[in-house]
């Protein structure tokens, strides 16, 4: 019986996974394949570059891009303190009430708050950005084919357009976009932010460390997972032998 | 040789007591203790227990989910978010839920095709494998539905599409896909109707398995030899099978828990991660893997058959007989024979819908596109050649290797031993 | 758990599949018991609930002698701007005649501000008393409709069936206006 499972195996594994969308978005190019501290089975998070992303998302994205389900309390998971996730909540006002006199007013945001979006809804973006939706970039990691390095490609792909391709008003041309006319412009320059570390801010280093604090952010439970998945690992092999000559046992006077 | 388990005897006046008005603990010992097995089951036998533990994963990973879900367009996807975010395990719940639904469906296949193999479904087992049938077909609809409840834009495309299937139905088909929206498009009505059948339909599947298990105990487990068993190749169901359920269930968690927590989106589709937008199509709309074959074969039907059925109607139709010509498979096979293990050419065949049902899965999962529409169609005709042309044909006509009277006399001649019980 | 095999087949047989049986059902029982424990934890407050679990009140549109009531952690908590003779009654109680003696000092950290948590504490009913015109029970505080307790000027409880007091949640006065429960 064995032939059965390896060729169920194999025709699961060749017929199945590489069914992805991925190829099925068609003639894009093959995506840059970074390597990040928080793949595989032991990887966690770089802090540090959580930081620093979350600097780069602060002050370079979040002018068109919302990330609704972060919660300013979500923060302390990037290492900062619990004063400073106040003093970064209290940047942001937030909209509360109804107060006594019915009105809704403005208040500071507080860690419990959720980050407040830049345009109240998706009217209200596509016209404040020519009629282009910047997506909320909470799970954007997870929702877009090839994941961290989709991301960062298209964040690193802006180049002139080849010749004879036009590339219409308002769009710039991207690589690694589906179709390759993007509305968003290129927005990491380099040096545009200056990171409290002193990382050199070049356009990759950025790239990196915002796509590592979007990876984060669509997965937070990510190193919870992963620490609970080894010890069940553990567990269920320990089991597994353990049931194994148990059953032999049970099983030694039937023949 | 193992002997019979021990006769039940209550020591307790109180369990006496119980059982003269309520007879719940003969009831259990004689099904899961006492119960005669055939002592020559292969590992393949184990997926029938697993199939029944995967159910209860689901129905109690999925009762507690509905704790935080809402069933609303408008929070549907942030309540899974907080599911994902701020409820205690909550990740845990919904990434163990997600996979355990593939999960269930691996365990599922391969319980039937070891039906296929071993010839399980034929006298006196046709009931036995009717219900596994409509199990199979409930399956599919709960399945269905809870992956809706997401509401990401496979959800939602997902739901469309597939609710259209009904508008191919002539004269009514319109009024029926209205029905099932409860509106023009697939919208808050929807959903809350899928997430109410969605709690609603494992508990029918519950049933079904009790029936299932009652006519399975009424002749008792089909074997790897395939012929009937005397009570001196049999034994008690505990503590052999309980131990060897258990050590499978332990290896099958381990596939599962490897998929839970180092892979758990794997399976699923970027695209349920964009919440659900009735404006915009995703390029590509794949159902989950365990139903591609199926919707492959839906896609196959690309003309008018006979110039009276339309092309559209001829897909849904062929889609819904590939699992509905599984109900007659117990006629549809002629043989006396059961298992294939003495079919030298069913064994061919077997082998060949196992290939053809993995082409079909090739297919759906791609754009029907140049010739995958040619494959598909070869694939789909294939399936339905298997079933209706080629197995009863080949019970007339094969000659089967000779079948030993019991586990213990060899086969005249070949000197063949039965197969160890491992 | 070869080696326990191999004794197994050298004769000793007995005693080491006791052990194998032994230590092969704990362990199942122990995975069990880890696979139970998240559909429990599952019920308790999540993140978002948990980070929610503060007030602040504006103090300055409190009128001496009137209360409010606010929302904390979705049970309402009454915060009373108390008369110099509602103080000078709750201070006058003897601790003798209280069922859950407590000074009124002990319940306050201005004696003008008594801020607690507006569930009775016999079986969860909302006290009335706070809102102008709400009958405030023999002794001036609040009065349950439910199953009839008086609790008085420092919300202890002093008649029917409710056991305790009204209980203090915590808090922290950020200036002499504003307050922040939890």
């Amino acid at each position: 019986m064995q032939p059965i499972l390896r060729s169920l195996a194999a025709a699961a594994l060749a017929g199945l996974l590489p069914s992805s969308a991925a190829e099925a978005a068609g003639e894009a190019e093959p995506l840059l394949r970074e390597s990040w501290p928080h793949q595989g089975i032991f990887g966690t998070y770089d802090r540090r570059a959580l930081q620093r992303g979350f600097q780069v998302y602060k002050e370079v994205c979040a002018a068109c891009h919302g990330t609704k389900y972060l919660a300013f309390r979500n923060l302390a998971a990037l290492g900062f303190s619990e004063e400073e996730v106040k003093a970064i909540a209290a940047e942001y006002t937030v909209i509360d009430g109804p107060n006594d006199q019915g009105e809704m007013f403005e208040r500071p945001a507080r860690p419990s708050d959720r980050k407040p979006s830049p345009y109240p809804n998706e009217q209200a973006a596509r016209a404040a950005n020519n009629g282009a939706y910047p997506p909320d970039l909470s799970l954007i990691v997870k929702a877009r084919a090839g994941g961290e390095n989709y991301l960062y490609s298209l964040l690193v792909g802006y180049e002139e357009p080849p010749a004879g391709v036009t590339v219409p008003d308002g769009m710039y041309y991207n690589k690694y976009f589906p179709g390759h006319f993007i509305a968003m412009p290129p927005i990491l320059q380099p040096d545009g932010v200056t990171y409290a570390d002193g990382t050199r801010a070049t356009v990759g280093q950025q790239a990196r460390d915002v796509t590592q604090f979007l990876a984060w952010l669509a997965e937070p439970k990510l190193e919870e997972r992963k620490s609970t998945g080894i010890k069940v690992m553990l567990f269920l092999i320990v089991l597994t032998g353990l049931l194994y000559a148990y059953k032999r046992r049970i099983w030694a006077d039937v023949h | 040789m193992a002997s019979d388990a021990e006769p039940l005897v209550l020591k307790s006046p109180a369990l006496r007591w119980i059982e003269y008005r309520l007879p719940l603990i003969s009831f259990g010992y004689r099904h899961l203790v006492a119960y005669q097995t055939p002592r020559n089951l292969n590992y393949w036998w184990n997926f029938g227990s697993l199939a029944g533990i995967c159910l209860m994963l689901q129905i109690v990973t999925g009762v507690v989910l509905a704790m935080h879900y809402t069933p609303h367009v408008a929070h549907a996807f942030d309540s899974v978010e907080h599911i994902m975010r701020d409820v205690n395990w909550g990740w845990l719940l919904r990434y163990a839920h997600a996979n355990g639904a593939s999960m269930f469906f691996i365990v599922v296949y391969i319980h039937i095709f070891r039906g296929l193999y071993y010839g399980s479904y034929k006298a006196p087992r046709e009931l036995l494998w009717m219900l596994g049938v409509v199990i199979l077909f409930l399956m599919m609809a709960t399945a269905f539905m809870g992956y809706v409840l997401p509401w990401g834009q496979m959800s939602f495309w997902a739901a469309t599409v597939i609710t259209n299937l009904f508008s191919a139905v002539p004269l009514f088909g319109d009024a029926i896909v209205t029905w099932l929206w409860g509106g023009f498009s697939v919208d808050n009505p929807t959903l809350q109707r899928f997430f109410s059948l969605h709690y609603l339909l494992p508990f029918v599947i519950v049933g079904v398995v009790f029936l299932h298990l009652v006519a399975l105990h009424t002749h008792g487990s089909n074997n790897p030899v395939g012929i009937d068993l005397t009570k001196k190749d049999k034994i008690p169901f505990h503590p052999y099978y309980t131990v060897k359920d258990l050590f499978g269930l332990a290896v099958f968690m381990i596939v599962f828990a490897a998929l839970v927590f180092f892979a758990p989106n794997l399976l699923g589709h970027p695209d349920n991660y964009i919440p659900a937008n009735p404006l915009v199509t995703p390029p590509h709309i794949v159902p989950e893997w365990y139903f591609l074959p199926f919707y492959a074969i839906l896609r196959a039907i690309t003309f008018d058959i006979f110039w009276i059925i339309p092309a559209k109607l001829g897909g849904v139709i062929a889609m819904f007989a590939s699992i509905g010509v599984l109900f007659f498979l117990p006629w549809l096979d002629t043989s006396k024979v059961r298992s294939a293990r003495y079919r030298p050419v069913y064994k061919i065949f077997f082998w060949l819908l196992v290939l053809d049902c993995f082409i079909l899965g090739y297919v759906g999962a791609n754009p029907p596109e140049g010739f995958l529409v040619t494959l598909g169609q070869i694939a789909t005709l294939w399936y339905f050649v298997h079933f209706l042309v080629i197995l009863p044909i080949l019970g007339k006509l094969e000659r089967p290797r000779p079948v030993p009277e019991s586990l213990s006399t060899p086969v005249l001649g070949r000197g063949m031993a039965p197969a160890p019980a491992e | 758990m070869a080696d326990a095999t191999s004794t197994v087949q050298h004769g000793e047989g007995g005693k080491r599949r006791d052990f194998l049986e032994l230590v092969t059902w704990s362990t199942v029982a122990v995975g069990t018991a880890a696979m139970v424990w998240p559909l429990i934890h599952q019920m308790n407050p999540s993140a978002d609930v948990l980070a929610l679990a503060s007030t602040e009140v504006d103090l300055s549109k409190i009128p001496e002698g009137s209360a409010i009531k606010v929302m904390w952690r979705g049970k309402p908590v009454f915060v009373r701007h108390r008369t110099a003779q509602e103080i000078a009654e709750a201070e006058a109680v003897p601790l003798a005649e209280l069922r859950d003696p407590e000074p009124d000092s002990a319940r306050v950290k201005k004696p003008e501000w008594l801020i607690m948590v507006g569930v009775c504490t016999h079986l969860g009913c909302i006290p009335l008393g706070t809102a102008p015109g709400e009958p405030k029970g023999e002794y001036g505080g609040w009065f349950c409709p439910c199953h009839g307790s008086h609790y008085d000027t420092s919300g202890r409880i002093r008649k029917g069936p409710a056991p305790t007091n009204l209980p203090i949640p915590p808090y922290t006065f950020l200036s002499d206006t504003l307050v922040r429960i939890g």
